[in-house]
C-alpha cells in the first residue's frame, strides 16, 4: 500500500531495482493494430519459451529468481508506432534496444535463441528501407522524426503495471502538485504552459481549469473525453491502451486543482481494449491506495469510473457526453450555460480530451517554460496524428504543434504508397477539410489551420493519392455526419440530408447544373444555425472540396465523368482493340448483353447498356478491357 | 410480460449496477452483451426495477447505435467504413461478405442466426485498414479473399 509520500518513493525504489535486474526485457506490442496482426500469439510464445528453458526466469517472481539465473521478461506494451510493420518486438538488454518487425510465430524460437540467450542481431527481421538495415526503433526513420512526449511510454513498457509506469517517474507530477504546489499553482502553471484542448476546439486548458475553480459550488466534476468518434483517428485509444496511468495522473492533478472528487472516463464502444486496460489500472490504483480516500495521507480524495459509450459520434461533444455519462440519450444542449458552470450532474466540470490529460503530467514535472519551448508561440507542446491511407508508414505519430505536413508525410510517413502522387490530405474527419499541395509547407497548429479553414481537430491525418475521387469523399463525410445526426435541431437534421442527396446525385452521374452554389448556400446555412458542433462543422469537408476541386465537381456534373476513376457509376468500360483477340468470353460473361461482335475480331461495349459491374475485366484473358 | 422469461441474468446485471437508473446506458450494454440483443421482455422489467418509463428506456436504447431488439448472430462482424478504411477500399470486403451471406444492407443477420453484418466508423486500428471486427477480435488488412478465409474458420468452430 502507498498511503504516504515516503511509501511512493520506497515503491518507486523498489521498482526501479526489481527492472534494472532484468538480463532481457522481450517487449510484445499490444496495440490495438498489433494484435490483430497475432502479438499475442507471439507473447505467448515467448512467455512458453522462456518458461522451458532451464536457467532462465520468466519475470513473474524476480524476487524468488536463483543466483545465476537469466531473468528474462516478457511484456506487452503499448503501441510501438509503426503499425503496418506489425507484430512488433523489441528486445531490451539495458540501453541495447533491437526492434524487429513482422515477426512471425516461427520467428520466436530463433530470436529467442539468437536475441535473447545470444546476442545476435537477426539481419532478416529488421526494418529495411532502401537497402539499409535499421536495428534501434529509435533510428528507424518514421520514429527518429518524431518527438514523442505524450507517448514517451508507449512501446517502452508493460502498459498494465503500476510499478513500470512509477519506476519510469510517474505519478512525480502528482507528488510535486500535492506537496510542493498549492492548487491555485497548479493552475498557473497549466495555465502559463499556454496547454490547449487536444479534442478539437483547442480551449485553453488552464482557463477552463481556473473557471471551474472559481464556481461557488463546492461539488465538482472531472470528466475525460475518449469517445474519440473521428474516424480515421486512434490516438487517444493508444493513449488509454498504452499508458493509462499516465492519463489518470493527468485526470488526478485537475482533480486536486478543481477540488474534484468523482473523475470520469467516457470510452467509446469500439475501444475494448481501453476500457479493460484503465479498469484495470483503476483497480491496481485502489488496491495500492493511490485512488480512494485521502491519497498519500491528505485530504485529497478522488474515485474514478469508466462510462462505455453506445455507438453514438454525437456523443463526443461535451453537453452529450455528460448527458450520456447521466443515462440520458446523448443530447447536445443550447449553450450557455457552460460546462465549466452546469456539466455532470448539473454541476462545474472539468471536460478535457485524453490527450490534453496526458500532457498535464509533464507540464507539472517539467514546469511551464519548459514546456513551451516545444511547439509554436501560440501551439505549444507536441500534438499526436494518426497517419493512415495512401501513405508508406501508416502509424501513430507525434510531433511537435508546428511541424509541417510535408515533413510528416514524406519524413515520417515516408512517402506515398508506390510511389503514387499525393493529392490531399483529410484533416480533423467529418468536422475538418482537406489541405492540398498547396498547404504542404504550411506549420501544423491550431491557428494556422484555422486560418484555412481547416482544423486540428483530434488528428487523424488521411492521405489520399490521385485514385481517389474528392467529390466521393466528401459524399463519404457527408454520409456519416447525416447518419451521426442526433436529430434535434433543424438545420442539422435536413440540411445535411438534402446536402447528402445532392451529392449522391453527383457521384452517380446526376448532378445538374447549379448543384455546387445550392450545396455552397446549404452549407453556409447550416453552419449559421446548427445547434451544436457536429451540424456547424458537417459542411465544412463539402465546402473544402469544392473550394480545393471545384474542376472535378465540375467534371462529374458536366462531363459525366469521374476524373480519378473512382466513382463506379461514372465508371466507362472500352475494349482496347489492339488486345483484343475476338474470344467473345466478355461477351458470354456480359449479365446484360452489353458486348458484341464477330470472332477474331476486336469486340466492343455498347454503354448504354452497360451496368458497370466489372465481371467482363475478370472475363477476359488478354486484359483487354480497360477502364476510362 | 412475459411469464417465461427468466430474469436472473437481468437482476444480477441490475445489482452489479447498483439498481441505479443512471446506470441504464451500462445496465443495456450488460444485458446485451448476455444476450447479444435486448430481448423486449426486460423493458417493463427495468421499468419497475429502475423506477424510470418504459419510454424513457425505449427512447435510450433506440438513441444508441449498439443496442438492438432484433437477435444477433452468435458472430458479429462489424466491418470499418471509417475513413482510413474507405479510401482503402473496405467496400469490396463488405460486399464480398453480403454476398456470400446473403445478406445487404437492409438484411443484418443470417437466418441461422450464426452471423450478423454491420458497419462501424473506425475500430481504432487504421494503421493496418481496411479493417474489420469479429465480436471483439480485430482484423486487419482485409481483403474479399481474406474475409472468405475467416468466414470458413468460423464456420469450422461452429
Ligand atoms: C460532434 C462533436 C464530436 C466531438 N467528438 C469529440 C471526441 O471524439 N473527442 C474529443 O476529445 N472531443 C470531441 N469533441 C470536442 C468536445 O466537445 C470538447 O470540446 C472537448 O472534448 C474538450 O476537450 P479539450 O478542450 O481537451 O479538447 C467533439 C465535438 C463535437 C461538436
Ligand atoms: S478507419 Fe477503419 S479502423 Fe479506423
Amino acid at each position: 500500500m502507498i498511503k504516504t509520500q515516503n511509501e511512493l518513493s520506497i515503491a518507486r525504489n523498489e521498482a526501479v531495482k526489481i527492472l534494472g535486474s532484468y538480463d532481457c526485457r522481450i517487449l510484445v506490442c499490444s496495440g490495438t493494430g498489433c494484435i490483430a496482426t497475432g502479438s499475442n500469439k507471439i507473447y505467448e510464445i515467448f512467455a512458453d519459451l522462456v518458461r522451458e528453458t532451464p536457467g532462465v526466469t520468466l519475470e513473474f517472481a524476480p524476487h524468488d529468481a536463483k543466483e545465476h539465473e537469466e531473468l528474462v521478461g516478457v511484456k506487452k506494451t503499448g503501441c510501438q508506432g509503426c503499425c503496418e510493420l506489425g507484430p512488433l518486438v523489441r528486445i531490451q538488454k539495458g540501453e541495447r534496444v533491437v526492434q524487429y518487425v513482422k515477426v512471425q510465430p516461427d520467428d520466436c524460437k530463433t530470436i529467442f535463441e539468437k536475441s535473447v540467450l545470444g546476442d545476435e542481431i537477426i539481419e532478416s527481421l529488421l526494418y529495411h528501407k532502401a537497402g539499409e538495415a535499421f536495428v534501434r526503433p529509435d533510428e528507424i526513420p518514421f520514429i527518429a522524426k518524431q518527438t514523442r512526449m505524450v507517448l514517451e511510454n508507449c512501446g517502452h513498457f508493460d502498459s498494465e503495471s503500476l510499478d513500470e509506469y512509477i519506476a519510469a517517474g510517474g505519478f512525480k507530477a502528482l507528488e510535486k502538485a500535492m506537496f510542493e504546489m498549492s492548487r491555485d499553482d497548479v493552475i498557473e502553471e497549466i495555465d502559463k504552459s499556454g496547454l490547449r484542448g487536444r479534442g478539437g476546439g483547442g480551449f485553453p486548458a488552464g482557463r477552463k481549469w481556473k473557471q471551474v475553480a472559481s464556481q461557488k459550488e463546492p461539488v465538482r466534476y472531472v470528466v475525460c473525453n475518449g469517445d474519440e468518434g473521428d474516424p480515421g483517428a486512434f490516438m487517444d485509444g493508444s493513449v488509454m491502451e498504452g499508458d493509462p496511468y499516465k492519463l489518470i495522473e493527468g485526470m488526478m492533478i485537475a482533480a486536486y486543482a478543481v477540488r474534484a472528487e468523482n473523475g470520469y472516463i467516457y470510452v467509446r464502444a469500439e475501444y475494448p481494449m481501453s476500457v479493460s486496460r484503465l479498469k484495470l489500472a483503476i483497480k491496481t490504483l485502489e488496491e495500492r491506495g493511490l485512488l480512494g480516500d485521502n491519497i498519500m495521507g491528505t485530504d485529497f480524495n478522488f474515485h474514478m469510473h469508466i462510462n462505455r459509450g453506445a455507438g453514438a459520434f454525437v456523443c463526443g461533444e461535451g453537453s452529450a457526453l455528460t448527458a450520456s455519462i447521466e443515462g440520458n440519450r446523448g443530447f447536445p444542449r443550447v449553450k450557455p450555460p457552460r460546462t465549466v458552470e452546469h456539466g455532470l450532474f448539473d454541476k462545474p466540470t472539468v471536460l478535457n480530451n485524453v490527450e490534453t490529460y496526458a500532457n498535464v503530467p509533464k507540464i507539472i514535472e517539467m514546469g511551464a517554460d519548459w514546456y513551451r519551448t516545444i511547439g509554436t508561440e501560440n501551439s505549444s507542446g507536441c500534438k499526436t496524428f494518426s497517419l493512415t491511407g495512401a501513405i508508406e508508414n501508416t502509424g501513430l505519430i507525434e510531433v511537435p504543434m508546428g511541424t509541417t505536413l510535408r515533413e510528416v508525410i514524406f519524413d515520417i510517413g515516408g512517402g506515398m504508397k508506390n510511389g503514387a502522387e499525393f493529392k490531399a490530405v483529410q484533416i480533423g474527419g467529418p468536422s475538418g477539410a482537406c489541405l492540398t499541395k498547396e498547404h504542404l509547407d504550411m506549420p501544423l497548429d491550431f491557428d494556422t489551420l484555422k486560418k484555412v479553414g481547416a482544423m486540428v481537430g483530434s488528428g487523424g491525418l488521411v492521405v489520399m493519392d490521385e485514385s481517389t475521387c474528392m467529390v466521393e469523399v466528401a459524399r463519404f463525410f457527408m454520409n456519416f455526419t447525416q447518419n451521426e445526426s442526433c436529430g434535434k435541431c433543424v438545420p442539422c437534421r435536413e440540411g445535411t440530408k438534402r446536402m447528402l442527396e445532392i451529392l449522391e446525385r453527383i457521384v452517380a452521374g446526376e448532378g445538374r447544373d447549379g448543384d455546387i452554389e445550392l450545396l455552397l448556400e446549404l452549407a453556409e446555412t447550416i453552419s449559421a444555425t446548427a445547434l451544436c458542433g457536429l451540424g456547424k462543422s458537417a459542411p465544412s469537408p463539402v465546402v473544402s472540396t469544392i473550394k480545393n476541386f471545384r474542376h472535378e465537381y465540375e467534371a462529374h456534373i458536366y462531363e459525366k465523368r469521374c476524373p480519378a476513376g473512382a466513382c463506379q457509376k461514372l465508371k466507362r468500360f472500352y475494349i482496347d482493340p489492339e488486345l483484343c483477340k475476338g474470344c467473345s468470353k466478355c461477351a458470354r460473361q456480359c449479365p446484360v448483353g452489353a458486348i458484341s461482335g464477330k470472332i477474331k475480331e476486336p469486340f466492343s461495349i455498347d454503354l448504354e447498356k452497360c451496368i458497370r459491374c466489372g465481371s467482363c475485366i475478370s472475363a477476359c484473358p488478354f486484359g483487354a478491357i480497360k477502364e476510362g | 410480460m412475459s411469464s417465461s422469461f427468466d430474469f436472473t441474468v437481468v437482476d444480477q446485471v441490475l445489482s452489479a449496477n447498483n439498481n441505479s437508473s443512471q446506470y441504464i446506458i451500462a445496465i443495456l450494454q450488460d444485458i446485451q452483451e448476455h444476450y447479444r440483443y435486448l430481448p423486449r421482455e426486460i423493458v417493463p422489467y427495468l421499468s419497475e426495477k429502475l423506477g424510470m418509463s418504459e419510454a424513457k428506456i425505449y427512447s435510450i436504447a433506440t438513441f444508441y447505435e449498439n443496442f438492438s431488439f432484433e437477435p444477433k448472430g452468435k458472430y458479429v462482424i462489424k466491418v470499418c467504413d471509417g475513413t482510413a478504411c474507405h479510401v482503402r477500399h473496405s467496400t469490396p470486403v463488405l460486399e464480398a461478405l453480403w454476398k456470400e451471406l446473403g445478406l445487404s444492407k437492409e438484411k443484418h443477420t443470417t437466418d441461422d442466426l450464426m452471423f450478423t453484418v454491420e458497419t462501424v466508423s473506425c475500430l481504432g486500428a487504421c494503421g493496418l485498414a481496411p479493417t474489420m471486427m469479429v465480436n471483439e477480435q480485430v482484423y486487419a488488412a482485409m481483403t474479399p479473399e481474406k474475409v472468405l478465409a475467416v468466414l470458413e474458420e468460423l464456420r469450422g468452430r461452429g
